[in-house]
């Protein structure tokens, strides 16, 4: 092991210090917080009844737990959120693809996707539950109608930003258009489709919840309006603690994929 | 000996909305086959555009290219082009960068594989060949770049400025190295620079362009009386700034 000089052992040592008071931090945040929470509800600062409190919303988690319907509404949002967020990979890149093919094409529809994309979703989920019925089918395409349009802006502006020069490359060794997609545009995109799943999982939990508050029958969008209708404030504040957790989890799968991908480069 | 590349009366145009750049008027030339000839003009005459159409890339406006006495679309005649950057893909190994064009062409086997490993092993970047492109120093880079064409074994190699983008010091020795790599490999080649020096060091002959609308103006046979004619020992002969000032004039004396 090399020796290591006092001006490194220094700068390692702030860098520790740093760290560990960052990490400390954001725990006593978030203790704190639930603290405080706990107490004020239950000296009567704030009525327990609209603001529950942390043990209720617990409790509450543990009940649901022991008769298992926690299950089914959680199942419900993950597999929603899940297949639509697929659904809108999969879409996404497909119709990128077919932009970057065809520049004409690309600018017939670019004002098309710029509305679409400006459009507040939630505005199309009636709509859609008229057009689809209070399925499941409604939700994944209510997630899906939340992310797609700006996915596939995101995803065609990076394919078209990829340099001409590599794909004169590819020309020059006598490839085909589906050597510069296969060879270049989708190698070199690899880390922008990761980011842009990143956002993707975000909105398509966003859509999900909307499509769940209007026409489901499980899950935590419809805890959540189901709960807020009856004043079951302890139903409420659990499904939005578990909606945070979720999408957190989301996150950090697609933060993993990353790591994975980087590592092998 | 009949020409392996010849240019006849070439003519093209970029078109815009603010209207139409004149860039090659009426070019002709030809190589012979196993020479090195170099084009040398005014920057923005043309010169990448011209090897863009000798490579088939864009059609010439008017004007016929031939491979081998054959036209340039029914041609067999294997073209090699090397670019100004490496363009060396980060997501695969030096080795499998090496190997792109044999994928694009299907021509993925044993024996092109093994070529490939000679290759590398030659021109000494064997253990390299795993790693990533960015580990490697801007001439290995360029090397690496030389290869992936060599592997595909043009008959032609067209050279678009390929030192352009190196720092001085590495761009000596690689004109000098890559010079050599194709001097005892015995390819034809074309090389397109706007340094002078760089075209007096490497060609058998060396053509001049006027500025755009480019066509020929001059094409002067370069020749060193020397024992080991490399890159590097032109550059120190005596008839070295005698050709550097013939060319200059002749670019100059346009303008």
């Amino acid at each position: 092991m090399p020796e290591i000089s006092a001006g490194q052992q220094h700068y390692l040592n702030t860098r520790k210090k740093h760290r560990r008071i960052v990490r400390a931090s954001r725990i006593a945040i978030l203790l704190g917080f639930l603290f405080l929470w706990e107490f004020t509800a239950n000296v009567g600062i704030i009525d327990s009844f609209i603001f529950s409190s942390p043990s209720k919303i617990a409790l509450c988690f543990w009940e649901m737990l022991l008769d298992g319907s926690i299950f089914l509404h959680l199942g419900s949002t993950l597999y929603e959120t899940i297949a639509s967020f697929l659904l809108t990979m999969l879409l996404s890149i497909l119709i990128a693809v077919l932009l970057w093919n065809s520049r004409k094409l690309s600018e017939i529809l670019d004002p098309y996707l710029v509305v679409l994309n400006s459009l507040p979703k939630s505005a199309l989920a009636p709509l859609l539950i008229v057009w689809l019925g209070a399925t499941q089918t409604t939700i994944i395409v209510s997630g899906i109608s939340v992310a797609v349009f700006g996915s596939i802006l995101n995803l065609y502006t990076s394919f078209i930003g990829i340099d001409q020069e590599k794909i004169k490359l590819i020309y020059t060794l006598h490839g085909k258009k589906r050597h510069a997609l296969l060879k270049v545009v989708l190698p070199a995109s690899i880390p922008a489709i990761i980011s842009n799943m990143k956002v993707n999982v975000g909105l398509c939990l966003v859509g999900v919840v909307i499509g769940e508050f209007l026409a489901a029958r499980s899950g935590l969008g419809y805890l959540i309006i189901y709960s807020s209708q009856v004043f079951k404030m302890d139903w409420l504040l659990m499904s939005i603690v578990l909606l945070c957790i979720m999408a957190m989890v989301l996150y950090a799968l697609i933060n993993l994929l990353e790591q994975l991908y980087l590592k092998r480069i | 000996m009949e020409p392996i590349l010849e240019l006849k009366n070439i003519h093209y145009a970029y078109h815009s909305p603010e209207g139409e750049t004149k860039t090659l008027t009426d070019l002709s030339f030809s190589v012979l086959p196993g020479e090195f000839v170099a084009i040398v003009g005014p920057s923005g005459c043309g010169k990448s555009t011209l090897l863009s159409i000798m490579c088939g890339l864009i059609e010439p406006e008017k004007g016929l290219i031939r491979l081998n006495g054959k036209y340039l679309r029914e041609s067999t005649t294997n073209i090699g082009y090397m670019l100004q950057h490496d363009h060396l893909f980060e997501w695969r190994t030096i080795y499998h960068n090496v190997l792109l064009g044999l994928e694009i062409q299907h021509m993925l086997s044993a024996r092109s594989r093994e070529h490939a490993h000679e290759l590398l092993e030659q021109y000494g970047l064997k253990q390299f060949e795993h790693a990533k492109p960015s580990q490697l120093s801007g001439g290995m880079r360029q090397r690496a770049a030389l290869i992936r064409t060599l592997v595909l074994d043009p008959d032609i190699l067209l050279l678009d400025e390929p030192f352009s983008a190196l720092d001085y010091q590495t761009r000596l020795t690689v004109c000098d190295d890559i010079g050599q790599i194709l001097k005892e490999a015995q390819k034809t080649a074309v090389l397109v620079t706007h340094d002078l020096s760089e075209a007096v060091s490497m060609a058998d002959r060396v053509i001049v362009l006027t500025q755009r609308p480019a066509t020929v103006t001059k094409v002067i046979p370069v020749t060193f009386e020397l024992e080991k004619d490399t890159p590097m020992q032109r550059r120190n002969a005596p008839e070295f700034k005698q050709y550097f000032n013939l060319i200059w004039k002749e670019l100059n004396h346009d303008a």
